[in-house]
């Protein structure tokens, strides 16, 4: 019988980044008993490294904006896969979220007349970032976690969850350990929130960090949710290629938001040559008309630098493939260049992007006011996961919620750069208030020990093994597998090749050894993350493989256009009964005629 | 390739030792990628916090040579290599293991602080007016990323050991962000005079100097509310004025 510590609650909310804190807000203000689990300590999740802003259609800048324009943004940068029941909540609720956060003590960038301010970002028909310099994130966490800790909701930090309880086919509380000295934690719970965030560690080169292991996704899959999307991988444009040791880390859209634009090493603006058809219109037709733009013309259309992510990610590799990349196989991203256009433009700089500069500055000995930066795509952001409620957030497993990134649905095959905070508050409010009211209805859970013990006794497994292979050497392994047949550019070769490997890493994840013992031990923890790990990289595979098209963030050699019978489904993955993994299509959610008259009306 | 050796500190709150770990260096490495890779090929067990390796979490806060850092923004190219790199965990705090240790105390402080309470809204739909002129003081002092480094270093706490008395830097400026927002109408002087202890700080601006955010921690902070303090509880014409003039 495993040794643990028990704490019972209403609602078990796991992760605290912004979905995960914002749906303990929530539970808790509806007076119902939450504990909140932290893999890290709290304030340090993931979302504290957001840059750019929170959409919000405040039309605080530009009158023009409203609720149909974010809605008909969302679902154009999401090639129509998005929920959209989902991205009609979201572009309605955004901006009161955006107001509550500053009644909780956030202090947003202003404009003129004392307004929350608002930038460019791609994707977006207007301005509608609400952002404090380039470090909403740290704004938004900083907010939610001084305004939560006075709720009395329990806290648990630097916790890591193995496994959902699930009794009669309802979840039933989380069973763990604690990171500092490794001892078991049993968290029973009406109903459990996932907010666990990503992905990004199933690849080499990521913005993301070491906690984004896939564990929500992993967690609902192994409790039979289902899965939706995993095929979208967002590869962020501009991320650090210089020097090797930073390489990935993020370089906010804001840069091009202030007027940072894109060139080869021929000098050339090459995002002018590729402008997809379903952005012609609102694109720019010259560099001219993009500076006037950037500085707030209402007649003037947005730079090309400012198309999706998806697209401006693969013409960056176009470039670099093609022999026209910068000397460390990137590109170069210039906003130095306006000081041609304003003065004092250094300052400007630093007080626009002051952790950019910072970072450029510290890290790679690159002044950005005077000099371009060497940027490359680095994987930042997975638009699937696990399949929910676009009312509920609850997924097909009765009592198991999930919020934000970990969940599937917002942001279709793309999604647009801000549309990610904005999510995490909407959603992981009404995945808070949802469960709240599910615990309030439901029985307190039973738990079966035997579930229990068998969760404790394969987490020990690693220390049992001698001769084994090191944790980091598989973790390691996978990622570069990943990375190079599962990237940003697909075929179907690769991809099988990836499933096959995926099969014999399984074998050689059972087998790592750990050294050491239980209290504060990174091997371990890295030994137990590789399950999760493993299965969002064969989700993620299998996923690909089988979308026959490119679309959105999903490009494939083999076929590299939209395939209009495959913009009828989503793909979904469950757990088969003997454990292996199974894939169906599922037809879209219907839209309302209104919402099929504003996607016309904005075509 | 080259080499440096990294001198870190291996133990828990009973007993521990530096160790030597020798790994090849390259161009732009910080020292978090030193320890990182010790730890993926030589100490797979080296307890080590970090998230974001860009400075912007305040995680990874350790010793370097003495002097209180963030091991992801600290590159190899700026310490002398041709000794061993000593890496110890912050000496303020209890330790854990390693590099790593139990900084709850600060966590627990924070909750002790009036939390922030805006006035009315200022328009129907629930929003505020404030001009970027009035916000920019309270936005330095909001960059804070809770790395506790000016905690680690303040004599108060890391040589008097006053955690009961004193709330350290991070929170005189949390609560300097709290009393500067335009739009926050609590009173936190009475706690900040008593409790709170900032008749303990003695503006030696150590925190200032380690504070990676490069944060005015002292003199935009510190000074400023030990000035209302002062003005409100010790200058007695100000009370006499308070007190006929309502």
């Amino acid at each position: 019988m495993a040794e643990y510590q028990q704490f019972d609650y209403d609602v078990l909310v796991i992760g605290a980044g912004g979905a995960g804190l914002r749906a303990a807000i929530e539970a808790s203000s509806a007076g119902v008993k939450v504990g909140l689990i932290c893999k890290s300590l709290l304030g340090k999740a993931h979302t504290v490294m957001a840059e750019g802003g929170m959409a919000a259609a405040m039309g605080n800048v530009d009158d023009r904006d409203n609720w149909r324009v974010h809605f008909a943004d969302t679902m154009r940068g999401g090639q129509y896969l998005n929920n959209p029941r989902m991205a009609e909540l979201h572009a309605k609720q955004a901006p009161a979220r955006v107001h509550e956060l500053e009644a909780w003590g956030a202090i947003f960038d202003r404009t003129k007349d004392g307004k929350i301010l608002q930038r460019n970002f791609g994707g977006h028909a207007y301005p509608r970032l609400a952002h404090t310099g380039d470090r909403t994130g740290l704004e938004m966490i900083r907010t939610l976690q001084d305004h939560g800790i006075h709720l009395g909701i329990d806290v648990h930090m630097e916790h890591t969850i193995l496994d959902l309880l699930t009794d009669a086919g309802r979840v039933t509380g989380a069973f763990g350990y604690d990171r500092e000295r490794g001892r078991f934690k049993l968290f029973t719970a009406k109903a459990v929130v996932l907010g666990t965030g990503g992905i990004g560690r199933v690849f080499k080169i990521t913005s993301n960090s070491w906690e984004y292991t896939g564990d929500g996704q992993s967690l609902a899959y192994r409790a039979g949710a289902a899965l939706m999307d995993m095929e979208f991988v967002q590869f962020h444009p501009t991320g650090m290629v210089w020097p090797p040791s930073v390489r990935g880390i993020l370089v906010t859209e804001g840069v091009r938001g202030e007027g940072g634009v894109l060139r080869n090493s021929e000098g050339k603006r090459f995002m002018f040559d590729d402008i997809p058809a379903n952005y012609k219109s609102q694109t720019a037709d010259t560099p001219e008309e993009g500076w006037r733009y950037v500085i707030g013309d209402k007649s003037a259309r947005r730079p090309p630098e400012l198309l999706t992510r998806d697209h401006v990610a693969r013409c960056i590799v176009r470039e670099v493939r093609e022999g026209r990349g910068s000397p460390h196989g990137g590109v170069f991203l210039d906003i130095a260049w306006i000081k041609e256009k304003i003065p004092n433009s250094a300052e400007h700089i630093k007080r626009k992007l002051p952790s950019m500069y910072h970072q450029f500055k510290q890290l790679a000995d690159v002044d950005i006011t005077q000099t371009a930066m060497e940027i490359g795509p680095t994987m930042h952001y997975v638009m699937g996961g696990v399949r929910v409620n676009g009312d509920t957030q609850m997924s097909d497993v009765p009592g198991l919620f999930a919020a934000g990134e970990c969940a599937a649905g917002l942001h279709g095959a793309n999604r647009l750069g801000g549309n990610s905070l904005s999510d995490l508050l909407v959603f992981g409010k009404l995945a808070g208030e949802h469960a709240a009211k599910f615990a309030k209805e439901s029985r307190a859970a039973v738990v079966n020990p035997d579930q229990v013990d068998r969760i404790a006794r394969q987490a020990l497994e690693p220390f049992n093994h001698t001769g084994g292979v090191p944790p980091y050497e598989v973790q390691h392994k996978l990622q570069e597998m990943m990375q190079n047949l599962v990237g940003i550019v697909r075929r179907e070769e690769e991809m099988r090749r990836a499933i096959e490997e995926l099969a014999e890493m399984k074998k050689l994840a059972a087998n790592v050894s750990v050294t050491g013992n239980r209290e504060y031990n990174p091997g371990w923890h890295t030994a137990l993350d590789l399950r999760n790990l493993l299965t969002v990289s064969e989700a993620l595979a299998r996923s690909a493989v089988e979308r026959k098209e490119s679309r959105g963030a999903h490009f494939r050699d083999d076929y590299p256009t939209k395939d209009p019978e495959a913009a009828k489904f989503n793909q979904v993955i469950r757990r088969a009964q003997d454990g292996s993994m199974q894939l169906t299509r599922e037809p879209l959610p219907p839209m309302t005629d209104e919402m099929k008259q504003i996607i016309e009306e904005m075509k | 390739m080259a080499t440096a050796t990294f001198q870190i500190w291996r133990g828990t709150r009973e007993s521990g030792e530096f160790k030597d770990y020798t790994t090849p260096i390259s161009d732009g490495m910080v020292v978090l990628d030193a320890v990182h890779q010790i730890q993926a090929e030589q100490a797979n067990d080296l307890a080590v916090r970090w998230n974001c390796k860009a400075g912007k979490c305040g995680s990874c806060s350790a010793e370097i040579n003495g002097m209180p850092k963030l091991m992801c923004m600290t590159r190899l190219n700026q310490i002398p290599l041709d000794k061993p790199v000593r890496i110890e965990p912050m000496k303020t705090f209890p330790l854990i293991r390693d590099l790593v240790t139990d900084v709850s105390w600060n966590f627990e402080v924070k909750k002790t602080i009036r939390k922030f309470k805006p006035r009315k809204p200022d328009a129907p739909d629930g929003s505020w007016r404030m001009s970027q002129a009035d916000v920019d003081r309270p936005q330095e002092f909001r960059k804070c990323i809770e790395c506790f480094l000016c905690q680690d270093v303040c004599h108060v706490l890391r040589d008097h050991h006053m955690h009961g008395e004193f709330i350290g830097p991070r929170f005189m400026i949390y609560t300097a962000q709290l009393e500067m927002n335009p739009i926050d109408a609590d009173d936190r002087l009475p706690d900040l005079r008593k409790s709170q202890g900032i008749g303990l700080c003695n503006i030696t601006k150590c925190c200032t100097k380690v504070c990676p955010e490069s944060i005015h921690i002292t003199d935009n902070g510190i000074i400023p509310l030990k000035e209302r303090v002062v003005d409100r509880f010790f200058d007695p014409l100000g009370r006499l004025f308070r007190k006929f003039g309502g």
